[in-house]
């Protein structure tokens, strides 16, 4: 295990028939109606707001749990409080096949884990991972392992940009490093 | 040029290198400078909130190269709005930099038609729909506020070289399909999957004669394709003219290496190709119209960044003219800009559009984010030219994408109809 090492239990976003709910959109994960907020702080009740059957996943959460989502997540949109709202609920990193290509620069922009794992599909299925599950997971090696179960998995490792911005604490940090430099 | 005995470069490619000192690949993470870099009403504020704690007074990289579109809520029709566009306002007085207020429409089509985003160019904006700017040949791309905040700052951003599809388009598309349902069909063939986070070049006879207005179209659903943008290398008289017109810069002509390396090379036929709309609630759930023919509406929208072009509006306008928007149906019109705006003015599309019986508001994005046109209420379908349909997005109700015609000849007949159902 790394410095770089969370455990929390899972959540994992599946609809009703049991699948791993792929291409959420940003409007699922916070929705267009509540653009105007800026506080970072008022956008975790809106988590996942408009996503049948999870709508009442700000008042389940706790903090350092972690979510585990289908391919394509964050699908959609620019904006940053899709990333945010889970930052304000204290969410610790988000797991999944694939991700959109804004959202995933968004949350290592702020500094936000975001794991990309190859094998969830099959994990998720075979139920080798499911909600309520404690998991570790090392965001530096890409080894992680559910404790509940004694199953060992692997992620994506950090790439190095992402690694940087992560160690800094964000863009804004990293960006003064260099300057520094 | 790349050097003797290295493959060449696609048009990403080629786009990054003229932006960047290191060496571009597919995979490679590089810092590339921005020529345009810009926010909306949405994410402006964040933008300026995010500036003012980690920079304080300290100025913007480049004024002249900097902008404010604001195009969602225009003018506010929510307190919170009107409160987030001043801060932007003051901001930008403070900063010298140029707004495009609440008169001038969306702000990706806007950057096009003042020559702000030309060929070759780097543009980023608070809009996920930025990279329609691959239609004139930029690379836009849209970013969350923290990623512009950091170019506003500094002109510079990170960005992963994306790989590149080759999309190859066979075949010819006559009336009554249009750039729409070539773009829809693109979309059922290709899904999120096949163009995810990949760049993609558009070839072959069916997209060579698109329009300005038909590229944006096109290039505009690349974001519902996953992918990173959109590029159509090959022109046509037309299509020059219209762009050398529009934004007075002259347009300058882009290709590939014809050794430049593709992740995937994808034919599509399109001969035969019908109307088309995508079906709730996703924008890859393409059906065809004919087999959408029992299914009542209750409103229609045309406009968006997808759609909300000149063109768009008259080809609506040639379905509409002389005849009524049923009884009990809704349409709803918003030109792109202010530019759209005076030219359907002028040409008599908007007394046509009037005429119909259709609500016709001044210009922005219109439904897609709760702007000032108004929502869908539970129960209501909507068939609209926007480009996504995800649920609840623009209210509760039911969405249809489709082309501005079968919007049209839909609004007349009271349930999704192609216009040659007329």
């Amino acid at each position: 295990m790394s410095e770089f090492t969370f455990k929390g239990n899972l959540w994992v976003l599946k609809d009703e028939k049991g699948n791993l709910i792929e291409d959420i959109d940003t409007d699922q994960i916070y929705h267009n109606a509540y653009l105007h907020i800026t506080e970072i702080s008022e956008m975790g009740r809106y988590a996942l707001g408009n996503l049948e059957g999870w709508r009442d996943f700000p008042s389940k959460a706790k903090p350092g749990d972690i979510i585990v989502a289908g391919r394509n997540f964050g699908a959609g949109s620019s904006r940053q409080q899709a990333v945010d709202c889970f930052a304000a609920l204290k969410i610790s990193l988000i797991m999944a096949p694939s991700f959109g290509a804004i959202y995933f620069r968004n949350a290592v922009n702020s500094g936000f884990p975001v794991l990309k794992c190859a094998e969830l599909e099959t994990l998720v299925e075979k139920e080798k991972i499911k909600t309520g599950d404690r998991v570790e997971i090392d965001i530096g090696t890409g080894k992680s392992r559910n404790t509940s179960t004694g199953e060992t998995f692997k992620e994506e490792p950090l790439s190095s940009v992402q690694r940087q911005i992560y160690e800094a604490g964000g863009l804004f940090a990293f960006g003064k490093r260099m300057e520094e430099r | 040029m790349n050097k003797a005995g290295e493959m060449g470069y696609t048009v990403i490619e080629k786009i990054i290198q003229k932006h960047t000192q290191q060496e571009v690949r597919p995979g490679h993470i590089v810092w590339m400078t921005l020529d345009v870099r810009s926010a909306r009403d949405f994410g402006g504020p964040n933008v300026v909130k995010n500036f003012q704690r980690e920079y304080g007074d300290q100025p913007v990289e480049d004024s002249k190269k900097t902008f404010f579109t604001f195009d969602l809520s225009v003018p506010a029709c929510s307190l919170k709005y009107a409160d987030n566009q001043q801060i932007c306002r003051e901001f930008a007085r403070r900063k010298g930099i140029k707004v495009y207020d609440v008169d001038g429409g969306i702000g990706s089509h806007i950057l096009i038609e003042k020559g702000h985003a030309t060929s070759g160019s780097t543009v980023v904006g608070t809009d996920s729909h930025m990279n329609i700017l691959g239609a004139v040949g930029s690379f836009g791309q849209g970013m969350g506020d923290v990623d512009i905040t950091f170019a506003f700052k500094t002109g510079k951003t990170w960005f992963e070289v994306p790989e590149t599809v080759k999309v190859v388009l066979k075949g010819e598309f006559k009336a009554p399909a249009s750039a729409k349902d070539l773009t829809l069909f693109i979309l059922s063939k290709l899904g999120t999957r096949e163009a995810a986070l990949k760049a993609v070049e558009f070839y072959g006879e069916p997209v060579k004669e698109l329009s300005l207005a038909g590229r944006i179209t096109l290039c505009s659903m690349v974001t519902e394709m996953a992918g990173i943008v959109g590029f159509v290398p090959e022109t046509n008289d037309r299509f020059l003219k219209e762009i050398q017109d529009l934004s007075g810069v002259e347009y300058m002509p882009f290709a590939a290496d014809t050794d430049a390396r593709y992740a995937e090379e994808i034919e599509i036929d399109v001969s035969g190709l019908t109307p088309k709309a995508a079906a709730p609630f996703q924008p890859t759930n393409v059906k065809d119209v004919k087999d959408l023919s029992h299914v009542p509406i209750d409103s229609g929208f045309i406009g968006s960044c997808t759609n909300g072009r000149t063109e768009d509006l008259k080809a609506a306008a040639d379905v509409l003219r002389g005849r009524k928007v049923k009884e009990g149906v809704n349409l709803k019109i918003v030109p792109a800009t202010r530019r759209v705006y005076s030219e359907i003015l002028k040409q008599g599309i908007l007394d046509d559009l009037f005429e119909s019986g259709a609500v016709i508001s001044n210009p922005g994005c219109g439904g897609c984010a709760e702007g000032h046109i108004g929502l869908t209420g539970e129960g209501e379908t909507q068939i609209s030219t926007a480009n996504r349909n995800f649920a609840g997005k623009q209210g509760k109700g039911n969405n249809y994408l489709a082309s501005p015609q079968v919007v049209a000849a839909s609004c007349v007949q009271g349930r999704i109809a192609g216009p040659e159902d007329l």
